[in-house]
């Protein structure tokens, strides 16, 4: 190991930090640290790596057309040519599975980006203001909570129309309540702390405390909960998409895929199972990591499962 | 809460203490109640089905049009509506259902029961196979095999019920013929067995008719084992969870350092405290497997609610699919808080 490596990785884990900067750096370092002894979670990184790369180049990696088959080769099994077989219409499984990762890796960070600010805002308000704002904002999110997440998320889809755009707003609609607990559980811990008198009596504003101060300190906690909840989310979402109400064909989304190839399945069973373990492959990866990082971040939630 | 603070207070606090608590909790029961029936309320207010053009159909003048839509109460204020509504449903009134011509309650009590019987079976193997592997999980903490109980946990986690489902149909009943196919029995056995309970196991039993279980069981088999699988995810992580905090204490050193065998630490020692957290845990994944069973269902063409669910929305019938979403939701509450409410009454830490 040379000088310079060496120097940085003490600058790094510096117990006294000069610079904000140095700080920050220095906590990511540990994390990145820890998280890598951690062998499954690593695997999960590297699941979400890879379906961020293949649906960044998807059109690239895809050998052939996910939209547009060859109807003299439909139902044909796995083979060299089509590493996944072709469904009923002649398109080869493997490109469409590819094209999928973007469909999927869009559902879940419109979720999340719905979702989590929302639950966030809400848990942090109630939690920073108490009194009858806080009752009023948890009694809410708890009925929220207390009702099946899949059939609500049914029945929203069932008004607004299928589609994708909808599907997400259905899932977020029934994600957000869960943050909104952890906001506010995490708030109640540091509510009363020295730093937020001291910024109160600075003469901050309520709003300009929780947005610059109370929520950034809800961020790790959200962050663990929205990587566990990416595997959820995915499955919903591939389960609109099997009941035909998420996206709809000739989109190549998981789920619709698989519930087209339920036709087909005792005779040609590779149409509708594929896509399956691409549905499994990327929820394992996020459950992974995400386990992982509760771990490294979050470490008295560890025995709460 | 500083101490003079608590001490003042005191005096009406032994008063609310008492009071409060049980009251309280039949208030968040009655107002998520409620919460369900809004958000089905507004759910069938914002479907863009022009509830009165079904009636009068597209060529009604517009004073037609507007009679039938004040005979309808469709210009009385939401809250008189939502009121209208909520006393319609506590009458057991859901609308009539426009693909099966019935009332959707009546359609929904017939098929309920089918759907009762999965969930139960599932959890039964759930709670059965989940909390021995959560147990012995905590006992053999860091080894593989907690590491592989780990992975089937998350699998659980992972893995689309109606993909599994599928995979399971084609392995077991195509290629195996372990297990009966699709539906509830075999066609020829239908209809054969007298209906007392719905649930076509304990009918056939009291019917004696052993053909008729037989195949009713080869066909709930492989949904049930597959619904208890999600269910064992859970449990068995939960119960590893539990296990752990409790094997981590003081009174379990002394038992082993005491030469008490390690079957008995486990079991007599560290179970038995965390048996009363495990009814809310098997309570939830209940709850859930009532819910999980809309897709398995979907997959299986077994005749319950979640199919009947997801017929509805095929076909736009938005009474039946708002009916079902309201028994789903209030079995789920129900389920949800009864479990609650046993663990308080059961556990003396939580009677605070």
């Amino acid at each position: 190991m040379s000088a310079h490596e060496m120097n940085l990785r003490d600058w790094l884990t510096s117990d006294d930090p000069e610079t904000r900067m140095q700080a920050r750096l220095g906590q990511g370092f540990r994390l990145a640290r820890a998280l890598a002894r951690n062998p499954l979670a690593m695997v999960g990184l590297a699941v979400i790596v890879a379906l961020l790369l293949i649906a960044a180049f998807a059109p690239w990696l895809a050998p052939f057309s996910p939209t547009e088959g060859v109807l003299a080769n439909r139902l044909q099994p796995p083979s060299a040519t089509h590493w996944m077989g072709t469904d009923e219409l002649g398109r080869d499984i493997l490109s469409r599975v590819i094209h999928g990762t973007r469909i999927t890796l869009m559902i879940v960070v419109l979720v999340a980006v719905i979702a989590a600010p929302l639950g966030l805002i809400m848990g942090a308000v109630a939690g920073y203001f108490g009194g009858w704002v806080d009752r009023l904002l948890m009694g809410f999110t708890d009925i929220f909570l207390s009702l099946p997440r899949l059939i609500l998320a049914l029945a929203f889809v069932a008004a607004l129309g299928p589609g994708i755009e909808n599907a997400v707003i259905a899932i977020a609609i029934t994600a957000w309540p869960v943050y909104a607990r952890i906001a506010r559980a995490e708030v109640l811990t540091f509510r009363n702390a020295e730093f937020i008198a001291a910024v109160q009596m600075q003469g901050a504003s309520s709003w300009r405390i929780i947005g610059l101060h109370v929520i950034p300190l809800c961020l790790s906690s959200t962050i663990v909960r929205v990587t566990l909840d990416m595997a959820g989310i995915i499955l919903t979402a591939a389960g609109l998409g099997f009941l035909g109400l998420g996206a709809q064909p000739p989109l190549p989304e998981w789920g619709a895929m698989i519930s087209r190839g339920r036709s087909f399945i005792l005779d040609q069973w590779w149409v509708a199972t594929m896509p399956g373990f691409a549905i499994v492959i990327v929820s394992l990866g996020f459950c992974l990591f995400g386990d992982g990082l509760r771990d490294v971040l979050d470490p008295k939630q560890r025995s709460k499962g | 809460m500083t101490l003079t603070q608590t001490m003042t207070q005191a005096p009406a606090r032994k008063l609310a203490q008492r009071v409060w608590p049980p009251l309280r909790f039949v208030l968040t029961v009655a107002v998520t109640f409620l919460g369900l029936l809004a958000i089905t309320f507004v759910i069938g207010r914002v479907v863009p089905i022009d509830p009165v053009l079904a009636v009068v159909g597209d060529r009604a003048s517009v004073e037609t049009y507007e009679a039938a839509r004040q005979a309808m109460g469709l210009d009385d204020p939401w809250v008189v509506q939502f009121a209208r509504y909520v006393g319609d449903v506590v009458q057991g009134d859901l609308g009539q259902s426009v693909s099966t011509g019935r009332a959707v309650a009546d359609d929904l009590a017939r098929v309920f029961p089918a759907t009762l019987e999965m969930a139960t079976l599932g959890i039964l193997i759930g709670v059965a196979l989940g909390v021995p592997m959560g147990v012995w999980a905590a006992a053999r903490q860091g080894t593989w095999v907690d590491q592989v109980i780990r992975v089937i946990g998350l699998a659980g986690y992972a893995i689309p019920a109606f993909w599994l489902g599928l995979v399971g149909l084609v392995l077991f009943y195509a290629k195996l013929r372990w297990v009966g196919g699709p539906g509830r029995i075999d066609i020829f056995l239908d209809g054969m067995v007298p209906v007392r309970s719905g649930l076509l196991l304990l009918d056939s039993a009291i019917a004696g008719n052993w053909e008729a279980f037989h195949s009713a069981f080869s066909h709930i088999v492989l949904p049930a084992t597959i619904l208890g699988f999600f269910s064992l995810a859970y449990i068995a992580r939960m119960t590893r969870s539990f296990m752990l905090e409790q094997l981590g204490q003081e009174f379990i050193i002394t038992a082993r350092v005491k030469g008490v065998p390690e079957r008995v630490v486990l079991w007599r020692h560290a179970f038995r405290p965390i048996r009363v957290q495990l009814i809310t845990v098997i309570g939830l994944s209940y709850a859930g497997l009532l819910e999980g069973s809309v897709m398995i269902e979907t997959v299986f063409s077994w005749p319950g609610i979640g199919n009947y669910l997801t017929t509805a929305l095929l076909n736009a019938d938005m009474n039946a699919v708002l009916g079902a979403t309201l028994v789903i939701g209030a079995v789920f509450v129900a389920i949800n808080k009864g479990s609650d409410a046993l663990y308080r009454l059961l556990d003396p830490r939580a009677r605070t």
